[in-house]
């Protein structure tokens, strides 16, 4: 249940919302949960176009349909499943992108969910101080698993900012955690425009994958943005 | 691009499904994406290669008679899955545990990675060798770093013999290390390929000119050089490989005398006819300065799709490795008699 004494505090949508179901949210409960696991896939999966042509420009162009692919598994999976809480949301969207992308986005973006979904485990709504737990053990698990540091051009540099700035703002109501959360996240793909590729595909190229953004970073905040849209709608 | 494909998003299960019928029963599909030989003998240490799909032949048509025993497949130009992996390491484990060896790219290793702890908690013994063979990628001080490319064909050949008769899983991996530390190939690219799922070019070179140490994904190449002719080109990029072995602390030179394997490798859209008439200007190269080549092979092993250009492969043979080059084999992609 949405606590509702919290609403007032979130002034992020102006016009006056018919039901307290599309009010700025204060945390989600397991159905909103899943609800904006399927807005992050759809928002993916819209954005698959400009994903494959911002890989085009550093890799070879596949990113953007293998993401396609994994959160339309996400999306079968959520509707073929009843998760039990949360944690499971992410859980099974986590396993269902990994087994259907492969690659190093289905590697990649699989430990994103699963990781940060393991982080939940026990919590019964997603909270800021959930968003804080799911972002900061997402970014760790990314980190291990694919070697990569700030500044490497790679999804992290939309990751890192996102999850330092959810710890900081952990104890904020979510609606409003969530819109600066998304900022940071879209501030570190920008960024990633500026730095040299060293890591994955991309390496070779050194000094001409300046100027472009990294297509995990735009992923990163496609999907955290999306969460921030359905969160504040 | 004309493509004769079906549903865009099915072509690497559907061509799996070809392969599997071009080997006549000499290898089965199992699992969701992944091709074995249909009798491995008790007790054998396995030999597991695998990567995207879109380069055929390799990785899954080098599934054979003393060649590899089986190939994890994943989607076009994306590595196989963890579960794919796992599901393929159990179907070649005999119990005396299993080699990967496939391509150095950084979504293969974090798949087959997770594949192998997947693999280790059911209790195989997994050990992985990375091809990374491709010397315009990194230079020889960090060798490790560099990408796979075609010649993957001569190490998974070595290998594959290796382990027919390897005592152990150790013995193998010595093996398949030697053979990539004694192979080294260079690349050029002169138009892309394209995925078959969008059809749109996976890089963009212009007409004029050639992309000298292109990936076989197409990545874009380190350098761009003017488009030339094949006795200007060959020469070029064979030397490439003779200052990698000079550069390298690791491996003696190329010298007069050596004897080494040949490989000529399109890359899908150049045609036979270049191939021959740059594999002539080679050997006489070659002939020059004093090489041997013991076996030359020639034509599209390592493909990316209509991708045009072209590799050089060469290993530098010793006792051990010429022994099991000698080793007839049989697969789709390279039948030796």
């Amino acid at each position: 249940m949405m606590n509702l004494s919290n609403i007032g505090t979130c002034h992020v949508n102006q016009f006056v919302t018919q039901s307290f179901k599309q009010m700025p949210r204060e945390s989600l409960n397991l159905s909103e949960t899943i609800e904006m696991m399927k807005r992050i896939a759809s928002s993916i999966i819209e954005a698959e176009p400009l994903l494959t042509d911002a890989d085009r420009n550093l890799g070879d162009g596949d990113h953007g349909l293998g993401m396609e692919r994994g959160m339309n598994a996400v999306i079968e999976k959520l509707e073929a499943s009843e998760p039990n809480d949360v944690s499971e949301v992410f859980k099974l969207s986590g396993m269902a992108m990994m087994s259907s992308m492969g690659g190093a986005s289905g590697a990649l973006f699989g430990t994103l969910f699963r990781n940060g979904g393991k982080a939940l485990d026990g919590r019964a709504n997603f909270d800021s101080e959930g968003l804080n737990l799911f972002l900061n053990a997402a970014n760790d698990g990314v980190k291990a698993r694919g070697g990569a540091a700030p500044g490497d051009k790679t999804m992290i540099d939309a990751l890192e900012p996102a999850s330092n700035r959810a710890e900081e703002l952990s104890k904020s109501p979510l609606c409003e955690a969530i819109k600066m959360v998304a900022l940071s996240a879209n501030e570190g793909k920008d960024n990633s425009k500026d730095m040299v590729a060293t890591m994955g595909r991309a390496k070779t190229l050194g000094e001409k994958s300046l100027g472009h953004p990294d297509a995990g970073a735009c992923s990163v905040a496609i999907i955290i943005q999306a969460m921030s849209d359905f969160i504040n709608t | 691009m004309k493509k004769l494909i079906n549903d865009p998003l099915k072509v690497a299960d559907e061509l799996l499904d070809g392969l599997v019928e071009a080997y006549d029963g000499q290898c089965k599909k199992v699992g969701v994406r992944s091709i074995v030989k249909t009798e491995i003998p008790h007790n054998k240490v396995s030999l597991l290669v695998g990567g995207g799909s879109g380069h055929e032949p390799i990785y899954h048509g080098l599934v054979g008679t003393n060649l590899a025993d089986g190939a994890a497949c994943g989607d076009i130009f994306a590595a196989p899955p963890p579960d794919i992996v796992l599901e393929a390491t159990e179907a070649v484990n005999r119990d005396n545990g299993v080699l990967y060896l496939y391509g150095n790219y950084a979504g293969d290793v974090m798949n087959f990675d997770m594949g192998a702890e997947l693999s280790s908690e059911d209790g195989i013994d997994v050990k992985t060798v990375l091809i990374t063979d491709d010397v315009c990628s990194a230079p020889p001080e960090k060798k490790n770093d560099r990408r796979g490319i075609a010649g993957l064909v001569l190490i998974v050949k070595i290998a594959g013999a290796a382990s027919q008769n390897a005592d152990n899983l150790e013995d193998l991996e010595r093996v398949a290390k030697m053979a990539v530390l004694h192979t080294r190939s260079v690349g050029v690219s002169m138009s892309p390929g394209s995925i078959p799922a969008t059809g749109k070019p996976t890089f963009n070179i212009d007409e004029n000119l050639i992309g000298l140490g292109m990936g076989i994904h197409g990545e874009p190449g380190v350098s761009e050089i003017p488009m030339t002719t094949a006795d200007d080109l060959t020469p070029k990029m064979l030397d490439l490989i003779f200052e990698d072995f000079q550069k390298d602390v690791d491996i003696d030179n190329l010298s007069e005398g050596d004897e080494i394997l040949l490989l000529v490798n399109s890359l899908g859209a150049t045609t036979m006819m270049e191939c021959l008439i740059c594999l002539r200007k080679a050997k006489a190269y070659l002939k020059e300065k004093g090489i041997v080549v013991y076996d030359t092979i020639v034509g599209p092993f390592v493909t990316c799709q209509e991708m045009s250009g072209i590799s050089f492969s060469i290993t530098k043979l010793n006792d051990e490795l010429k022994q099991y080059w000698d080793l007839p084999c049989e697969s789709v992609c390279y039948t030796k008699l």
